[in-house]
């Protein structure tokens, strides 16, 4: 750069200096404005938002249909179901994942092959929709809690992303505290995991990303529970209704919101904007840790 | 080998408490010196295999007149018949094209538009509007794909969408054009869909590769009057090779599991024909009208396409860089 500013910047460099910036921009555009002009119609008069024209500012503004969709009583279901999978199955796959991995990283252990094996081998296997969905019968988990968090409990690229994380600590630590008469849980449990924070921050998001965005698992496990239905699910059918002849069977909710002259399109928003904003919230908090879990990622093979 | 030097700095003390040694000699000694690790590890041993490998005892119902009242000894054998209704049936020729061709069209579009943003953004000199661009960039990879297909449908809506807005407004077309209900279309829809949520996300890693290129690279390639575009061509691109190689393994691995959210999301009847994809098609017929040996074996049919792409994409990527990925 410094000697751009001696010699000025020549034409090829300009063109390309406008070409990324026009780029960048046009990205950033078109991120942007669909997230803001679903917001600007969630907080539009419903009525007016059915003439159109909306973009990212409200025209008639009103929290109506907010408060409109919390009397809807699956959507009250949906997110505290779908809150409680987040928690729990980011807490149970973070000490799954890090348990793995904190064995497979041990040199000593002499399980430490096949465990490992085993595990990589479930990234390349899968028995398919069918033969899964009759295994979950089989063991009596439809319409069940359970079939949210165990099926997908531990997974092995997590579980490979932190064993390298493992394997970068000095492992002297690991043998000081075994000197110390500590045993191989203590080790794990005291001296690994307070070293573990950044691993698992990116983890944790990818588990709770993973968790607040399921849906496919209500619909074929738990969609006849409505008391164990998901604020995605309740989504999808909400959006299902007009795009879809599929939805049939679901019009009724909507039929139901939309009484009082309100046009669903603004609820549907409204809808959108309480299932996004969420887990969009945790993400300031953790993003200074996800670079560098996303490149350990990579760094392993 | 190591176990054994580990075995022998464990204190005495630890030792006492496994006083008699198994008869099993070297093994049983170091099992028992190991038992946290094992409970740490064979519980999660016995959970893949009931949810990952158990599945694979399912495609024996692909063999059958599978009923599910039935024992396992009492099932009807059928052999192949399945697969040869499969073969014959129109349905399942239309959802295997609409599977490749969506999921090739996906993996070069994932490659091509995150190395291209993280290229640009790289480009970007303002310190201030490249974090902002970066951290926008990320935002729809936290959304569902509810969201997501919701989106996509409102902005290509005929009324008020934002693309047919934009469209007549520069007088391109006419009248609003129903984009959702053009089959010819629904393939490039998923796949721009797809880039639109993850691009931003999925460029992370190649900004991270590209940092570490020295910056002595560039400094020379400037002093020999290199301009911008060469300094990519010839610096950057060769240095995130590696990267992307790396990246290339892991989306060829997850080939095999060829998704079908976006697919479900974003159909409607009116273009089946190009949005039925293998595991939907078996959704539909195989839960949908409980033709469980049917499902399977459509199931079984989209694991061993998977891997023959597996092994075509390797046999030309070996072919044309020597370099192996598997």
């Amino acid at each position: 750069m410094g000697n751009t500013s001696i010699t000025g910047k020549s034409w090829p460099d300009r063109i390309f200096d406008f070409i990324v910036y026009t780029v960048v921009l046009f990205v950033v555009g078109i991120t942007i404005y669909p997230f803001l002009n679903v917001l600007a119609i969630s907080l539009n008069d419903s009525v007016d938002s059915v003439r159109g024209g909306i973009t990212i500012y409200p025209r008639e503004f009103t929290w109506d249909n907010y408060l409109k969709i919390f009397t809807f009583s699956g959507l009250m279901t949906g997110f505290k179901i779908s809150a409680l999978r987040t928690v729990i199955g980011t807490l149970l796959g973070l000490l799954s994942a890090s348990m793995l991995a904190f064995t497979i990283s041990r040199p000593d252990f002499q399980g430490r092959k096949f465990v490992s094996t085993f595990l990589a081998l479930t990234m390349y296997v899968s028995g398919g929709l069918i033969p899964i969905y009759m295994l979950i019968k089989d063991l009596h988990m439809m319409n069940s809690f359970a079939v949210y968090v165990l099926p997908g409990l531990v997974s092995a690229f997590n579980v490979f992303v932190i064993r390298s994380f493992i394997d970068g600590l000095p492992y002297a630590l690991q043998e000081s505290a075994k000197l110390d008469g500590a045993n191989d849980f203590t080790i794990y449990w005291r001296v690994i995991l307070p070293l573990m924070k950044p691993a698992l921050a990116t983890i944790s998001l990818f588990l709770a990303v993973g968790q607040w965005n399921a849906w496919l698992d209500t619909y074929l496990y738990n969609g006849s529970s409505p008391n164990l239905t998901t604020l995605q699910f309740e989504l999808m059918k909400v959006l299902q209704t007009t795009t879809s002849g599929n939805g049939g069977d679901y019009r009724s909710n909507i039929a139901s919101l939309a009484s009082n002259q309100v046009s669903p399109e603004s609820l549907k928003m409204a809808i959108t904007i309480v299932v996004t904003v969420p887990i969009l919230l945790v993400y300031p908090f953790i993003q200074k840790y996800f670079v560098k879990g996303m490149t350990l990622g990579a760094v392993k093979s | 080998m190591k176990a054994e030097t580990v075995t022998a700095q464990i204190p005495p003390d630890t030792r006492k408490r496994n006083k008699k040694p198994a008869s099993g000699g070297r093994f049983w000694k170091t099992f028992k010196n190991q038992k946290y690790l094992y409970m740490m590890s064979i519980p999660f041993v016995i959970w893949a295999f009931v949810f990952s490998y158990l599945p694979l005892w399912g495609w024996t119902m692909a063999f059958q007149k599978y009923k599910p009242a039935r024992s396992f000894f009492e099932q009807e054998w059928v052999g192949f018949e399945h697969f040869k209704t499969l073969f014959s049936d129109t349905q399942f020729l239309l959802a295997l094209r609409n599977t490749l061709a969506m999921s090739s069209m996906g993996l070069v579009a994932g490659f091509i538009f995150p190395i291209t943003f993280a290229i640009l953004l790289n480009e970007v000199r303002l310190g201030i509007f490249k974090r902002f661009a970066q951290t926008v960039s990320y935002l729809p990879h936290f959304v569902s794909w509810v969201v997501a297909a919701g989106i996509v449908t409102k902005m290509l809506s005929s009324e008020n969408g934002l693309v047919n807005d934009i469209l007549l407004g520069i007088g391109f077309i006419d009248a609003p054009v129903q984009f959702m209900a053009q089959g010819h279309l629904f393939w490039g829809i998923v796949t721009l869909s797809d880039v639109w949520k993850e691009t931003g996300w999925n460029a992370i890693i190649y900004l991270a590769a590209i940092s570490g290129i020295g910056p002595e690279l560039y400094e020379a390639a400037r002093v020999d009057g290199a301009s911008r575009l060469r300094q990519v061509w010839h610096i950057t691109l060769p240095g995130i090779r590696p990267t992307i190689i790396v990246l290339l393994i892991m989306s060829i691995g997850n080939l095999l599991n060829i998704g079908f959210e976006k697919q479900f999301l974003l159909q409607n009847n009116l273009v089946t024909d190009y949005a039925q994809v293998l595991d939907l098609y078996s959704l539909k017929y195989g839960l949908g009208m409980a033709r469980y040996s049917y499902g399977t074996a459509i199931n079984i049919f989209n694991s061993v396409i998977s891997v023959v792409l597996l092994f075509t994409i390797n046999g030309l990527f070996k072919r044309t860089t020597k370099e192996s990925l598997l």
